[in-house]
């Protein structure tokens, strides 16, 4: 065969966000059939070059940016992501980008509708032409099936669990005939190992009919599963590039990172029945859409570090949440003995409760707002720290100094990637948001902490990083922690003990170290119709 | 270079451009004989009488219930409040102030009853707001006819009961702010000191509010009411105290209008004031859910400075006494130019 073309080349890419240099002459070529694997530290610039390629707003809205852009050899420039939709590129961003109020299928084909025609369309125009809703269910349908999942084309999008989300979303950029490359920036972040798996298998059956794919992970192994091959970012500069079969994982870390890194196990102690129950949750059901709690009762311990796993929509993220009054629950929580009134956020606070959200966009962060104000907003508004009183406490005065010195000493804990205190949150990459959304939760200074996906869209480095921090922060000030996380490796790390939540009640409580099959059982479902007595590590 | 980059950026291409404008009207200005040192005098005192009710947009779009096109409740406050001064015999800066502490419980309670309404229109504030503003304009036509006012100063001659629709100032506090150490430079330059003041010190209340505790709270509950919630913040409650701030500087805005203006127009009179105090706001670079003193204090100025020069302009330059219909197409086209510019800024 000759010389291929390639699907796209990107060359010399230079982007600056006003003065600070976040791309510099990054080039980028992917093949026809190829699954590029793209990885870099948080606010590496991955999502940044990826938003110059779809030709998203932002960017032009920044300044733009320098280089060249080609699409099968001929020079392109994106106006709008629309240009690049046409140009056969689709793009499932980091943060979702549906429209919750709509079914998977209107979704899926949103502007793609499969219109028919009738007279009053002929006489005034397509804008008139009727929907043709079957034809568009099974177009739906077909997309889902290519990806091996089984969603209903119906559910509406709100009521879908974050994995069948990201599912909606990645089917909507497959249905397009026109597709030629594909970019996924962090598809995974949000799924289940299991999940993850079916997404991966999926990707190569699609790479296998001659769509080429740009695939970003902070899951290094993931990228060693699918990719051909990878490219490194590292400060807004390609370091490496390899086909993935000439490197291996450790290599990727430390390109990464830029420095060697030490795998560090951080130590689990054996659970102790006897310390002080702190908080006892007792038959807890949540409305939560997707993820419906229906019977939990469990007790956690003074200092443990509980983790809670199970599939996506299971109902582990509902927990948190009832809990911490942002869903509808009943049941009844106490905390230290006292009961604490539920669906009411400012009890919960006012327990000593905190909470890291799986949702960093939508509870977790003010985005217009700059960094020490998220940092700092809720342990203000329900502790009053951070608070000069004035006239005698008449006045209650926001000491903007002691704000920014606590977002100071957040940035420098947790390595916040950003040009001071006062940058606008939106400004962040995914994962140095989500540290601020831990640093939120610790400048409460909390009795229990429930963390929801802590790690995720947080690359490796950070990642160690995170979990030793709640780690220290569990142990130096005794902090009861609450863990709930799609990736049971991460539980398995750092927990104390395990909970696997399915169909909205707790499936068995294990061990760290139990096996990864008793987990995947536990997690389908498996132990419990043979009345197995897992449970009894409880 | 790029210090210039960044004011622009800073600035944005639509204050810049009216800027630009506005300064060559005062160029322009004294070469079709208009005076500029009496345009100047204009448009600071324009300035003074629209700067608060402008400063009262604030609150409600920081906390996300929009642009107050109910603006005309907080009015009729401020009017219940001058005509209860007048009824009852005050003058001078007793009859101000007097004025102003009658307005201030009105404005409360209506601005509550508003509050609890937008709570349960979220989303559509802004059209709700819309017609709060009609319907209690409508409302208060009748009882302008119908309360027992007695004072011959303000009701009608003939008859001899309900309130004229034009009441006249003249003996209680005209330019009671304006002429408070009021610096005069010859026959045409004056500059209202106390009004300028007394727009000053509800700037700084306005600035301080925001830097307390519920100031930010309301900030957050704007920004995302989500996090907000999640931070045990009572979100109805901010927005309702956002309402009635919004609603006792509208009260307040009036009244420092009406003692420059000298007179006190009732009936329709608060109809017309909603829109100019959006239009300038938005102009001083508002969004829907984001606005902040200085976007009110260099909107207030662009657009009253414009609605001050083109008018005045023009009819020197035409030789014709076109102004009002100038004035009117000036400020309507400008609110609509604004109403065009109203963004809500991306989640
Ligand atoms: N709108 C913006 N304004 C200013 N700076 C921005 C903006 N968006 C991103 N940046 C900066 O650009 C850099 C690269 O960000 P980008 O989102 O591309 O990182 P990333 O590699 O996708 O990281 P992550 O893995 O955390 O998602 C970061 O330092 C970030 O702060
Ligand atoms: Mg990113």
């Amino acid at each position: 065969m000759t010389e291929q073309q390639p699907v796209l080349q990107m060359q010399d890419i230079t982007k600056e966000y006003f003065g600070n240099r976040v791309l510099t002459n990054v080039c980028l070529d992917v093949n026809r059939g190829e699954i590029l694997g793209l990885v870099g530290e948080n606010g590496a610039g991955k999502s940044t070059l990826m938003n110059i390629l779809f030709g998203m707003s932002i960017i032009a809205e920044t300044g733009g940016y320098t280089g060249k852009v080609c699409i099968d050899g001929k020079e392109v420039v994106f106006q709008n992501p629309f240009d690049a939709l046409r140009a056969g590129i689709g793009m499932v961003h980091q943060e979702f980008s549906l429209i919750p109020g709509f079914t998977a299928t209107e979704n899926i084909l949103l502007n793609g509708e499969v219109l028919h025609d009738n007279i009053v369309a002929k006489l005034f125009g397509p804008r008139l032409k009727t929907l043709d809703l079957p034809e568009m269910r099974s177009i739906a349908e077909k997309s889902i099936e290519l990806l091996g999942v089984e969603i209903n084309p119906d559910t509406l999008v709100a009521e879908m669990p974050v994995g069948h989300k990201q599912f909606t979303e990645l089917a909507r950029e497959i249905h397009r005939p026109e597709m030629k490359l594909l970019v996924l920036d962090e598809p995974t972040a949000v799924l289940t190992e299991s999940e993850a798996q079916v997404l991966l298998t999926s990707l190569r059956r699609l790479a296998a009919t001659g769509i080429s794919i740009i695939f970003i992970t902070h899951r290094l192994q993931e990228i060693f599963d699918v990719c051909d091959r990878i490219v490194i970012l590292r400060d807004g500069q390609v370091v490496k590039e390899a086909a993935t079969r000439d490197t291996d994982i450790v290599q990727v870390a430390e390109l990464m990172v830029g420095r060697s890194m030490s795998a560090k196990s951080v130590a689990t102690r054996a659970y102790d029945e006897k310390t002080e129950t702190v908080i006892s949750i007792d038959h807890l059901w949540v409305d939560m859409p997707g993820e419906t709690v229906r019977d939990v009762t469990l007790e956690v311990h003074k200092g443990e570090i509980f983790g809670i796993g199970g599939l996506a929509g299971q109902g582990k993220l509902g927990i948190p949440n009832g809990v911490m009054g942002l869903y509808p629950a009943g049941g009844s929580v106490t905390v230290h003995g006292k009961p604490i009134p539920l669906n009411d956020p400012a009890a919960a606070l006012a327990a000593g409760m905190a909470f890291v959200s799986e949702d960093r966009r939508g509870v977790g962060l003010l985005l217009e707002e700059a960094l020490d104000l998220n940092i700092a907003s809720t342990a203000m508004q329900s502790q009053n720290k951070f608070i000069r009183p004035l006239l005698g406490g008449l006045l209650k005065w926001r000491d903007d100094k002691a704000i920014q010195d606590v977002a100071r000493e957040y940035i420098e804990a947790l390595d916040i990637k950003c040009t001071g205190t006062s940058q606008r949150v939106e400004e962040l990459s995914g994962g140095n948001q989500q540290k601020i959304c831990l640093a939120k939760a610790f400048a409460l200074q909390p009795d229990v902490l429930f963390v929801s996906e802590p790690t995720r869209g947080i690359d490796v480095g950070a990642k160690a990083r995170v979990l030793e921090a709640l780690r220290t922060y569990n142990r130096k000030n005794g902090t009861t922690i609450i863990m709930i996380s799609s990736e049971l490796e991460e539980l398995r790390s750092i927990c104390d003990r395990i909970a696997i939540v399915d169909e909205g009640r707790i499936a068995g409580i294990l061990p760290p170290s139990a096996t990864a099959k008793e987990f995947g059982l536990l997690m389908i479902g498996k132990l419990k119709g043979e009345g197995s007595e897992v449970n009894s590590y409880a | 270079m790029r210090s210039i980059r960044r004011f622009i950026d800073t600035a944005g291409w639509p204050r810049i451009i009216i800027g630009l404008l506005l300064l060559s009207l005062f160029i322009a200005a004294p070469s079709v004989g208009v005076r500029v040192d009496q345009s100047i005098t204009d448009t600071i005192v324009r300035f003074g009488m629209n700067g608060i009710l402008v400063l009262g947009m604030i609150p409600m779009v920081q906390t996300g219930c929009g642009l107050n096109f109910g603006l005309p409740l907080g009015i009729i406050a401020g009017l219940l409040g001058a005509t209860i001064s007048i009824e009852i015999g005050l003058t001078g800066i007793a009859g101000f102030l007097g004025a102003i502490a009658l307005a201030i419980p009105f404005a409360v309670l209506l601005g509550w009853g508003y509050g609890k309404l937008l709570n349960r229109v979220k989303g559509d504030e802004m059209m709700i707001a819309t017609y709060v503003g009609f319907s209690s304009v409508s409302f208060m036509c009748m009882m302008w006819m119908l309360l027992p006012y007695h004072s011959p100063k303000m009701i009608w001659g003939y008859g001899g009961s309900g309130l004229r629709t034009t009441i006249s100032l003249d003996g209680f506090w005209p330019h009671i702010l304006d002429n408070f150490w009021a610096i005069r430079i010859g026959r045409n330059f004056m500059i209202p000191t106390g009004m300028i003041l007394f727009f000053a010190l509800m700037a700084l209340i306005m600035w301080a509010f925001f830097h307390t505790k519920t100031g930010t709270a309301m900030t957050a509950v704007g920004s995302n009411p989500d996090y907000a919630r999640a931070a045990g913040i009572n979100v109805d409650k901010m927005r309702t105290i956002s309402v009635i701030m919004s609603t006792v500087y509208g009260a307040i805005g009036i009244l420092v209008y009406q003692q420059s203006f000298g007179f006190i127009q009732l009936y329709n009179g608060p109809f017309y004031m909603a829109l100019p105090a959006v239009a300038a706001i938005l102009i001083g670079g508002a969004s829907v859910n984001k606005a902040n003193i200085t976007n009110a204090v260099i909107g207030t100025f662009l657009f009253q400075g414009i609605l001050t020069m083109t008018p005045s302009v023009i009819n020197n330059a035409i030789q014709s006494d076109l102004s009002e219909v100038v004035r009117i197409i000036v400020s309507d086209g400008m609110i609509v130019y604004a109403l065009t510019r109203a963004t809500r800024k991306s989640r």
